[in-house]
């Protein structure tokens, strides 16, 4: 029954923030993003067993570990990115929150270039007559 | 969890605390030393959430197999 535990968290979190705000707004951005990081860090370790999970399962099937690795480091890029993002967002620094966005898109973008390399190099090979053409 | 919990109140605490002696050192007309009280309050704050978030990079750095 973790959830129970994560929900009443996140209401005290946000009935403390309520009040806080009113006196000091500062103080209650540092509430949310304080309760923020402490619900992620309790969700981490169940990510870590998720994750060796899926890399048992990877590695009996033969995939390339490089590929999978590739894919837990977009993941990871996601969720920080996502994270910093509704903090801009919460201290009503929208602007901030976009770049930051941008950001991880296009640093998950240039981590996907091998694997599309790689795809699109395997769809070459099975058109004979590109490969001729090229 | 329990010790987390009770930082958030922590955290809460501080700032109710800090937003009294705000006003009340304003009432007396000392508003520079309330403005000095609400920066280190804040700054005092912000070290807690720092060590947290600190804690928090480390271990998505773990487990998303950023060793770099």
């Amino acid at each position: 029954m973790e959830i129970i535990q994560i929900v009443g968290l996140g209401m005290i979190a946000t009935f403390l923030a309520i009040i806080v705000k009113e006196q000091k707004p500062v103080f209650a951005l540092l509430i949310t993003v304080f309760t923020g990081a402490i619900i992620f860090i309790f969700l981490i370790d169940k990510i870590a067993v998720l994750f060796q999970t899926l890399e048992e399962l990877a590695e009996n099937s033969n995939v390339n570990m490089i590929y999978v690795q590739t894919i837990f480091k977009i993941i990871g890029i996601a969720y920080i990115a996502e994270f910093a993002a509704q903090i801009a967002r919460d201290a009503d620094q929208g602007s901030i929150a976009s770049k930051i966005e941008l950001a991880g898109k296009i640093l998950i973008l240039v981590m996907a270039i091998p694997i599309i390399s790689v795809i699109i190099d395997t769809i070459l090979t099975l058109i004979p007559s590109a490969m001729g053409d090229v | 969890m329990a010790n987390d919990v009770g930082l958030i109140f922590q955290i809460a605490g501080v700032g109710i605390v800090v937003a009294m002696i705000h006003t009340v050192l304003k009432q007396m007309g000392k508003e520079e030393i309330a403005n000095w009280v609400t920066l280190i309050a804040f700054v005092l704050v912000l070290y807690m959430v720092a060590t947290v978030i600190d804690d928090l990079f480390t271990k998505i750095r773990s487990v998303f197999l950023f060793q770099s």
